[in-house]
């Protein structure tokens, strides 16, 4: 049992909240689709126990969830592992997504698979310590010593005596008693809600389409907004004529603000028409850049002289000039259009007495202060109130949207919901970079690896290596280095950023370098591996025993090598502190490759929700294999040349194969689980057509690529 | 604008609108449905499914105008207490992650299911293909169908 110490900052115990003193939601009520019950009746009289815990006395237990929830689940797992701690009765826990309040809570965000790390003891001291609080009540009340207490599924027992009571009805009592210096947190072994499959809290909400979405925030007496952007990254506006549009009935107003011009109406169907007769001039601003000057460009900068060096282990040039062999191949990505189905969108009211802000954001306090920044306030006056995300995947890290819905409204002095079309979305930036890599090994005459060198180039990628990632470590002889061209055209984080397409390439070359040595795949990781751990040179930021262990559950499930009429390829990677190896088999239907089946095994620790974590991982490997397949973003004179799904391809329904997961059982700490299972998804599949069909894959989307036509996907074919 | 008298989940809504604009956007702005999704516009993705005289339609192509008296069943209407075998099928599968796509493809199921109460799995593809999740949702829709199609043959 772990002994952990409170700390106040965390613990701010609250007096009994006066009717209706917590936080109920929003004001949905301008709608017919209002009256989503946040918290049944009875539960506006809890006792805060602590940032994350609120119990009424008819037993109610809120558990408050700060992190935004765009599909990672964390609105179900934080409040599993509070509800373990407190010996909740599940059945009675109700959900509340709390608002952002930096004053509470602490990393109020969701990017890089990081709020499970960050919060899980934190939450598991918030059960904790109200539990012990509970049960400190019920020894005051029965006059017994509370060692001789438990607490079980809600309720505080006394066995002995055979008597028990509610948590409800010691609520009001616990708030009286003194915090703990420490609290006792439970074994692993006696958990009872952790690990097992807990369905979304969201559920009910979701099937019967209840307003929970930015989207569906509607006030009395809001205006609703479309804005017209440059087109073209690189073009900045000269001048617009607004008459026509601003003639359509339903449409209030049409301003320019910055290089915009916003549409500004009662609905959105006058909107989106008068948005169409804007008649608007650009002029350039910066490089106009279309799809085929980037390939020119990678290919001269893999050349260029200067760089900027990452890592160096030994002296890859007499490595490379003693090699018995030498393997050098390159890799590119497009860019990348997030696309969450939920297209950006935000609320604000700006007003002289303060702001509020409602919406879908990944960053809340992020876009809070940009907005302050915006307005020259003190973020203080602002709040921000954050709806369930209609998916993120990274797009919803910037606050673009949200500050210019706070400056509509600070120009207009009214309500405005700012809302982007698809057409918006894909086009309007922050996309995942376009990278070209170079990478080179050297094999002795015995078929090891002395010399390892790797070269990426990007648009505004930002360093596109994760130099300290396997095989750093395992090789004497190595180089990493990266060059960054800076465009207009606009780049952010992408879900599992940089590893997206970096895992695919690094576990395609390998894959390769292994059958140049003769060697087969699996058994080549697990000796550069063995070697790193003998021997490690340089610095390691991975943990060589839990990659190894993940390779060998893949290999074992898969059974590896053994499967008759099936072509298997592999790949494994460690990010964002998880580790996950994907093994993808093809099978050969009539005369084409058919990519079938994807097994992996994880090991992100402790999985904290059964059921969420198995989604966690299958969506991220269709999600990785559907844009290794189809997802190309080009541009033309700057501007996106996909706009909407009918030309931008997304992975559909019967294009899926079968996905079996696996976890490693390890007791450690949980990690995260949001990202980790999508880069190793492309080099698994990518490996197993290679064995299938002879030919390597080097540049995304493969469906563009002259090797692949005729490769089917799917489980039923 | 033009006035319409809409039969949507069994009620009757009177409301104002140029005759061209999408029923989606009818039900989202004039009518307070917010169930119905909007993700693409364009009929591409399937978020806005609702179900037209029982079969399944893409809202935000479909003028208000061409509605006339034909009853309209969003996810609101599905069932009065999310009791359809496709909705409890989905909460005991647990379908959903970001959640956004799924009152479309329920619809989409749900129309289906109406009409052949014991799809094969070519069925269920040639079906669901439509409705895109990006969160890659699409074994469990697959596992909740089948579940949901139980359910109804019961």
């Amino acid at each position: 049992m772990e002994t952990i110490r409170t700390s106040r900052r965390d613990f701010i115990k609250l007096s009994v909240a006066a009717g209706g003193g917590l936080v109920l939601g929003f004001n949905w009520s301008d709608t017919e689709a209002a009256g989503i019950a946040l918290l049944p009746a009875g539960a506006s009289d809890a006792v805060n126990f602590n940032s994350y815990l609120a119990i009424s006395p008819d037993d109610i237990v809120t558990i408050f969830s700060p992190n935004p929830e765009l599909g990672q689940n964390i609105k179900t797992s934080f409040p599993m592992i509070v509800a373990e701690e407190l010996e909740a009765d599940w059945s009675k826990v109700y959900v509340v997504q709390a608002a952002l309040d930096t004053k509470k809570f602490e990393r109020q965000l969701t990017g890089g698979s990081g709020a499970i790390p960050h919060s899980w003891e934190r939450l598991r001291k918030a059960g904790a310590t109200a539990k012990y609080l509970l049960i400190e009540a019920a020894a005051k009340r029965w006059g017994v010593t509370s060692a001789t207490l438990v607490a079980e599924n809600g309720r505080v027992w006394d066995k002995a005596n055979n008597r028990s009571l509610t948590f409800g009805e010691l609520a009001s009592e616990a708030s009286q008693i003194s915090l703990p210096a420490e609290v006792k947190l439970k074994d692993r072994k006696d958990f009872k809600i952790i690990g097992k499959p807990i369905r979304n809290v969201d559920n009910q909400a979701m099937l019967t389409g209840k307003p929970l979405y930015g989207l569906d925030f509607y006030r009395k007496g809001m205006l609703t907004a479309m804005i017209q952007r440059p087109r073209s990254f690189g073009m900045k506006l000269k001048s617009f004529d607004g008459t026509a549009a601003k003639a359509v009935p339903g449409i209030v107003d049409v301003i320019q603000f910055k290089n915009n011009v916003a549409v500004i109406g009662k609905n959105t169907w006058s909107i989106i028409k008068a948005r169409k007769l804007l008649k608007i001039e650009y002029e350039k601003e910066a490089a106009i850049e279309s799809t085929p000057d980037h390939d020119a460009l990678f290919r001269k900068l893999l050349d260029a002289k200067e760089s900027t060096v990452r890592r160096k282990d030994g002296d890859v040039d007499t490595a490379f000039s003693g090699a018995a062999k030498v393997i050098k191949r390159e890799y590119q990505c497009p860019f990348l259009p997030h696309n969450p189905m939920e297209p950006m969108n935000f609320f604000a009211h700006v007003r002289p007495d303060g702001v509020e802000l409602v919406g879908p954001s990944q960053t809340p306090d992020m876009a809070r202060n940009e907005v302050a920044k915006l307005l020259g306030i003190a973020p203080d006056r602002i709040t921000l109130e954050l709806t369930r995300l209609g998916g993120g995947f990274g797009r919803r890290l910037k606050a673009d949207y949200v500050v210019e819905a706070a400056e509509l409204s600070s120009l207009v002095k009214a309500p405005v919901k700012v809302i982007w079309t698809r057409e918006d979305d894909m086009g309007g930036g922050s996309y995942r970079p376009a990278v070209r890599y170079r990478f080179e090994a050297a094999l002795d005459k015995d078929g090891n690896l002395i010399g390892y060198k790797l070269r990426g180039v990007g648009i505004n990628s930002g360093n596109p290596t994760r130099e300290h990632n396997f095989p750093s470590g395992a090789v004497d002889h190595l180089l990493i280095d990266s060059i960054e061209h800076q465009s207009p055209i606009t780049t952010g984080a992408w879900r599992a950023p940089i590893t997206n397409f970096l895992a695919f390439a690094e576990q395609a070359f390998l894959d390769e370098v292994a059958v140049e040595a003769k060697k087969d795949p699996v058994q080549f990781r697990l000796d550069l591996l063995d070697r790193a751990k003998k021997s490690p040179v340089g610095e390691i930021r991975y943990d060589i025993d839990r990659m190894k262990t993940v390779i060998q559950l893949a290999a074992e499930k898969a059974q590896w090598g053994k499967k008759k009429n099936v072509a298997q390829g592999f790949s494994v990677y460690f990010s964002h502190r998880s580790y996950v190896a994907q093994v993808a088999e093809v099978e050969i239907k009539g005369s084409k490759p058919a990519v079938k089946r994807i097994i992996a095994a994880s090991d992100c620790g402790i999985v904290v929700n059964k059921s969420g974590a198995e989604q966690q991982v299958r969506g991220g490997i269709v999600d990785g294999m559907g844009h290794a397949f189809f997802g190309n973003l080009t541009f033309k004179d700057g501007a996106a040349e996909q706009l909407n799904f009918n030309s931008f391809r997304l992975i559909r329904f019967k294009e899926v194969p079968e996905i079996d997961v696996h976890f490693v059982d390890n007791g450690i700490d949980p990690t995260g689980l949001g990202e980790p299972a999508l880069p190793p998804t492309g080099g698994a599949i990518a490996n197993a057509l290679f064995k299938a069909t002879g030919k390597r894959l080097y540049n995304q989307p493969f469906n563009k690529q002259p090797d692949l036509e005729g490769v089917s996907l799917g489980r039923s074919i | 604008m033009a006035s319409y008298q809409l039969q949507i989940n069994g009620k009757e809504y009177r409301t104002e609108a140029d005759p061209d604009t999408p029923l989606l956007w009818v039900l989202r702005d004039n009518l307070g449905l917010l169930g119905t999704k909007y993700g693409c516009g364009i009929a591409q993705c399937g978020a806005c499914t609702v179900h037209l005289n029982g079969l399944a339609v893409r809202s935000c192509t479909l003028p208000v105008s061409t509605v006339g008296t034909k009853k309209v069943t969003t996810i609101e209407g599905l069932s009065a207490d999310g009791t359809h075998p496709v909705q409890q099928a989905w909460d005991e599968v647990d379908v959903p992650q970001c959640g956004y796509c799924q009152a479309g493809q329920i619809m989409t199921a749900a129309a289906l299911l109406a009409k052949n109460p014991k799809p094969s799995s070519q069925e269920i593809d040639t079906a669901m293909n439509g409705n895109l999740c990006r969160c890659g949702t699409y074994h469990r829709i697959q596992e909740a169908i089948v579940l949901a199609s139980s359910k109804i043959s019961k």
